[in-house]
């Protein structure tokens, strides 16, 4: 995976900051998506073949990618491209706005690519069609192979733009992928496009593998495998494929999660019947142990400062969320709601907490603010768990199980997302079932 | 008319065998469970004749039921007589909880069975254990039969 590659970004127009372009309201749910027209990019005539990528369906494919990026947000309408009246060429150079306006269209985007000498360069623009002015415009040169990544980077870009938020299309997902029958489960590390696209299976399900995380940081990876029935932590280089143990504990070892500067694991122990939190410098090797409770201590996860710890424990008699001190003092229970509380994850934003609460036989997944106060259900159903956030904040996935029939039929466990505001619950299409997903951070910060 | 009387009779007969046949699954279910317990033999194997390889947990507890001890004494008594035999428990949560607290659940339902073996003077030493969670159900319903058979710990012979 040595193809993160460095991508260009000349500015060639200078982005127009005038107060009176459309913007996009992303702090409720949507119901009125903004009208949008991605032009396909034109294909400079003078393109080279490259290997095996179809260039000539090159600007077709990746105004769809980004079509769909928007499309998957809820706060867009991307238009159907057969009502467009202008070809791709000329709209790029000048889109004839009151043309756009007919399809009621408000925002258009249109690009251009040229494959020379082993190079993919793009240029892309979008225009306000109300206003009749061009918003922003950037170009960009790339290594063809990595086409794909540029339309997720383009969509970053103009998300950004008309949203004020940092956008999470060039972000990828790794989960466990499921296949087999529910007693004999086969489950193996996977990671995709956040679209769900380019799926490659990282082990190869010849023992249990649980909980990947991705670190923020790096290209790490940190998950629970049962390799010769010894459940530990693992660390892997999703570059190298050189995986390790984490640490050098005499019992098991799960729910792995990264400190936010990368540089830690912080984890539970489980001993003579007891789960505690500890960290591990991942350098020094150094181990510390944050909680010491008879009860189970498990689930943690670090404020995005590092400063404090959300986790869930059983200490009250059931279990419930914490939150403490990075060094395991001043511990706070924070969820006092009927049920059980599960599965903290401290939002990159550093608002939120997202959760998985149980009550009265149901699931939920929920944020609420780090003090407990402000708790919000997004979504309710049979058994659902494992939120995991967008690098901005604004959206969580997770995975959900249906019920198994009394022959024990029926059973899939699929990966979903859902606006932090509630809305726009969709499942993600995966190859095989799937569960345990993280999300990464954007790969071109 | 006669015949109008008859098939009613007969959609009678069906009825109240419908009704009948469900209240006899509905008690079988309540048979083979205490509190939410399981007490029924349906998924137990043996480490010997009359050693039950299995106890049993109400939901979210890692405490050990009377049976549970009673079982427990026997596979104690075959430990004892089978001094070259070692044991692995696997602890095992339902499908009902979120999967990195039953991992922790499994782990202390798994040491609570060791912890009353070794009180009856097995070595620790002969005991291994290991959580799986909530990831090998024996039962795979979403059933609360099912998970009740499901909430265990297994004594298995290390080969």
């Amino acid at each position: 995976m040595k193809k993160i590659i460095l991508i260009l970004f000349c500015f060639f127009v200078n982005i127009n900051f005038a107060n009176s372009l459309i913007e996009v309201d992303i702090t409720r749910g949507n119901l009125d998506p903004l009208p949008i027209a991605v032009s396909p990019l034109h294909v400079d005539p003078k393109s080279e073949k490259y290997k095996e990528i179809r260039i000539k369906e090159l600007g077709d494919e990746v105004s769809k990618i980004i079509e769909n990026n928007f499309r998957d947000t809820g706060l867009f309408n991307p238009l159907k491209k057969d009502a467009f009246v202008q070809k791709p060429d000329i709209a790029h150079l000048k889109p004839r706005f009151e043309d756009w306006r007919l399809i009621k269209a408000q925002a258009l985007i249109t690009g251009k690519l040229l494959v020379k000498d082993e190079k993919l360069k793009v240029e892309f623009r979008l225009w306000d069609l109300t206003a009749s002015k061009e918003m922003m415009a950037l170009a960009f040169t790339t290594t063809p192979s990595n086409w794909r990544r540029v339309a997720h980077i383009i969509s970053d870009k103009i998300y950004e733009r008309l949203t004020g938020e940092t956008g999470y299309f060039d972000t990828r997902i790794i989960y466990v992928a499921e296949s087999g029958p529910k007693d004999q489960r086969v489950k193996k590390l996977a990671i995709m496009d956040q679209d769900g696209s380019n799926t490659k299976y990282l082990t190869l399900g010849n023992e249990l593998v649980l909980t990947p995380r991705f670190n923020p940081a790096s290209q790490l990876v940190t998950y629970l495998s049962y390799f010769r029935n010894l459940p530990r932590v693992y660390l892997l280089d999703i570059e190298t494929g050189i995986q390790e143990v984490v640490g050098n504990f005499p019992g098991m070892t799960f729910a792995p999660r990264f400190s936010p500067d990368g540089k830690k694991i912080i984890m539970s122990f489980a001993q003579d019947g007891n789960s505690d939190i500890y960290t591990m410098d991942i350098e020094s090797r150094v181990v510390e142990k944050i909680t010491e409770h008879s009860s189970i201590d498990t689930s943690p996860s670090y404020s995005p400062d590092g400063k404090y710890i959300c986790f869930n424990s059983d200490r009250s008699g059931r279990q419930q969320i914490y939150v403490m001190n990075s060094d395991g003092s001043n511990v706070k229970r924070i969820t006092f709601g009927s049920g059980l509380y599960g599965t903290p994850v401290w939002s990159p934003r550093g608002d939120l907490i997202a959760f998985t609460k149980v009550r009265k036989g149901k699931f939920y997944i929920g944020v609420m603010r780090p003090d407990g106060t402000g708790e919000r259900l997004l979504t309710e159903n049979f058994y659902q768990e494992a939120p995991s956030w967008s690098p901005n904040g604004r959206v969580l996935i997770f995975y959900r199980e249906t019920k198994s029939n009394s022959k024990g039929e029926g059973f899939t466990a699929k990966l979903w997302s859902i606006d932090i505001t509630g809305y726009n619950e969709r499942m993600i299409v995966t190859e095989t079932d799937a569960s345990d997903p993280s999300w990464s951070s954007l790969l071109s910060n | 008319m006669n015949f109008k009387i008859n098939l009613r009779n007969i959609v009678l007969v069906i009825l109240a065998s419908i009704v009948l046949s469900a209240c006899s699954t509905a008690r079988k279910a309540s048979d083979s469970t205490s509190g939410d317990v399981y007490t029924g033999k349906d998924t137990v194997e043996y480490l010997a004749s009359g050693v039950p390889d299995r106890v049993f947990f109400a939901t979210n507890r890692s405490s050990l039921t009377t049976a549970a001890r009673e079982t427990l004494r026997k596979q104690s008594t075959y430990l004892r007589k089978n001094k070259d035999l070692s044991v692995t428990i696997e602890g095992h949560a339902d499908e009902r909880g979120t999967r990195e607290y039953n991992l922790a659940l499994g782990e202390k339902r798994a040491n609570a069975a060791k912890d009353y073996l070794m009180t009856y003077g097995i070595s620790g030493k002969r005991i291994s254990v290991i959580s799986y969670g909530k990831e090998k159900p024996v039962n795979t319903a979403s059933t609360p039969l099912a998970w009740s058979q499901n909430r265990r710990s297994v004594t298995v012979k290390v080969k």
